[in-house]
């Protein structure tokens, strides 16, 4: 029997995040087993149902070469700083 | 430590609170004794059904017959998320349940004891569901991530069953004299079980599924805390508990009569006084409802 | 009693009664049912019955001066108005089960109707709420039958169910609104000598096993909460 990934939004504005899965023959099922399952206290405002098979997944991300030019830890500005504090004179002492 | 790759890495991960997915690599050890243990788990959310069940129908009120409806569809719901958990790992659900009925799989000892009056009802759904949630908050810890992330949702709805079960004994304690009776001797007759559930004093050292942070919780650890949580409220009922040994030191720790803990053995291997016929009416169950799992497969695949 | 709350009595009890019963028969499958996503949905059916059961014993009871609760279980056997399609036992058999889901279901669908259009105010807001609630179960009843048709198997069980379970189902009715539920079922209407031996006032058996077993706990403190 095909699986089916759930997705809930707990109240409007939040992202839908991953509650579980469990198996169903189709998506009638699915939809029926679903709202028992993960909203009959009405503790979701929102479901989304996939087929497994309808996930792709993506877990590898080589990163062999230098990219902190484009994330905050590539920047140290500590030196350049206090050098031009220096130099403007603005450095207290 | 990312990606762990041998059985020392993966124990100084787990150990060091690192968490561990279903695709990720696992030795065989830890991938075994996960699978038994959520198993276990799985197994007793569903054989806790059957004490209950008979008890929707004699339910005193309208109320108290949704609520019993609801927690035991809760545990159904819980199999279900467990029972999912164990299929991830390898082993198809129609296994698990063969097992379970051929005996080759454990279930815990308070669900292999028979359900007598209406005082049971309210025993089990508090201090049974107060017992689980203390080991299920515990595992909320639990190095398997999977299995962490749905005991967040059986927490949720195990608080709901406490509550529940509590006003069942509080409407019995101040009602009539047959009532309090009733509740009485439930109490007293489930004490001796409720104090096995959390299992032997066994030192985490020597606890394989402590070791592999499956379980982070000592056994004597779980069951003080249900001791220090529930026994003062079980007393400022009015209630007794046969047990003349037991108390709170002034070091906080609970003094107890040792348990019978080959009764314990005895019970969790099969040969509980409801054991036999729950797995009987279990496997004539998914007996009965064999064609209809045919039907519906044989379609969908 | 005025005019009118003996009315709403003799309208609502059925109704009330009937849907306590399904409630229980279906509930029968919590724990058991053939899967066990399908075991969590099956449960939140019976418990919408047991809930629905409840608000119109509310309402009646709130005419009568009695409270739910008396309603349900303090009345005798031969007292309970509930048709005797919903009294049968039909565990462990999922087929006649989805039978008899599907044929209530749709006739309960059928009276609901003419509930909404009642003069009576408070009548018809109820019956628009529960109707709205049981959409859902028709959903399921369907789904069932359209999955179970699917095959010769479940095809056959299915035919053979609701063979026997249609003239219960018709009898369920009063007699204006059967013939609405042929056109829905679209099946014919069954003989009326037929019918009047499976009318509401005919206790089966069970249904005296069901009511000793439903009141025993209550009865052992009838003044006492639970």
């Amino acid at each position: 029997m095909p699986v089916w990934e759930v997705f809930r939004r707990e109240r409007p504005g939040q992202p839908f995040e991953h509650a579980g899965s469990f198996p169903a023959p189709d998506a009638t099922f699915a939809e029926v087993y679903a709202r028992d399952l993960y909203a009959r206290r009405n503790e979701s405002q929102a479901l989304w149902i996939v087929p497994r098979d309808a996930v792709v997944e993506i877990e590898d991300f080589p990163e062999e070469t230098d990219r902190s030019y484009r994330r905050v830890d590539g920047y140290s500005l500590k030196v350049r700083l206090r050098e031009a504090r220096e130099r403007a004179g603005s450095l207290p002492g | 430590m990312e990606n762990p790759r041998t059985e020392q890495e993966f124990l100084e991960h787990v150990q060091a609170g690192g968490v561990v997915e279903a695709d990720d690599w696992m030795p065989d050890e830890y991938r075994s004794r996960l699978v038994k243990f959520v198993e276990m788990h799985a197994n007793s959310e569903l054989m806790g059904v059957l004490p209950e069940r008979d008890w929707i129908l004699r339910a005193p009120t309208l109320q108290r017959k949704l609520a019993l409806t609801a927690k035991i569809q809760d545990e159904a719901g819980h199999a279900q998320l467990l029972y999912r958990i164990v299929e991830d790992l390898g082993k198809p659900r129609e296994q698990s349940l063969a097992d379970l009925i051929s005996g080759r799989a454990k279930f815990h000892n308070v669900f292999h004891y028979p359900t007598v009056s209406w005082g049971d009802v309210g025993v089990i759904a508090w201090l049974v569901d107060a017992a689980a949630i203390i080991s299920q908050k515990a595992l909320l810890k639990t190095s398997y991530a999977p299995y962490a992330r749905i005991m967040k949702k059986i927490c949720w709805e195990e608080s709901f069953h406490i509550l529940h079960g509590r006003d069942v004994v509080l409407a019995l304690v101040t009602g009539t004299a047959e009532q309090r009776e009733m509740v009485q001797e439930a109490l007293t007759r489930w004490w001796p079980p409720l104090m096995q559930f959390h299992g032997t004093r066994i030192p985490v050292e020597e606890d394989p599924t402590y070791l592999w942070r499956i379980k982070s919780q000592a056994n004597e650890d779980a069951r003080q805390q249900f001791l220090d949580g529930y026994v003062p409220q079980i007393w400022e009922l009015g209630l007794e508990l046969p047990d003349p040994k037991l108390r709170r030191r002034d070091d906080g720790v609970w003094e107890y009569s040792e348990p019978d803990w080959e009764e314990l053995r005895r019970v969790v291997t099969g040969h509980g006084p409801a054991t036999d016929e729950r797995i009987a009416f279990r496997k004539l169950n998914l007996e009965e409802t064999e064609w209809v799992r045919r039907v519906v497969l044989a379609e969908a695949a | 009693m005025s005019e009118q709350a003996r009315s709403r009595a003799d309208l609502l009890l059925p109704i009330a009664d009937d849907e306590l019963i399904v409630g229980w028969r279906n509930s029968e499958w919590t724990g058991i049912a053939p899967f066990l996503e399908e075991d969590v949905a099956f449960s939140s059916i019976a418990q919408n019955e047991i809930g629905h059961a409840r608000v119109l014993y509310e309402l009646v009871a709130e005419e009568l001066g009695t409270d739910p609760d008396a309603l349900a279980f303090d009345r005798a056997p031969a007292e309970s108005r509930c048709a005797p399609l919903v009294q049968l036992q039909l565990v462990p058999d999922w087929g006649r089960t989805i039978a008899r889901h599907y044929l209530y279901e749709t006739a309960d669908a059928v009276r609901l109707e003419a509930l909404k259009a009642s003069g009576d105010a408070a009548v018809a807001g109820l019956a628009a709420k529960i109707d709205r609630e049981e959409g859902y179960h028709r959903m399921h009843a369907e789904m069932w039958v359209d999955r179970l048709a699917e095959s010769d198997e479940g095809r056959e069980r299915l035919e053979a169910a609701v063979d026997e379970l249609w003239p219960y189902a018709v009898a369920m009715l009063e007699p204006e609104l059967r013939p609405a539920l042929a056109e829905r079922i679209g099946r014919d209407l069954p003989s009326d000598k037929l019918l009047r031996v499976l009318e509401r006032g005919v206790a089966l058996p069970e249904l005296e096993e069901l009511y000793d077993e439903m009141t025993m706990v209550r009865r052992l403190a009838p003044a006492g909460r639970w």
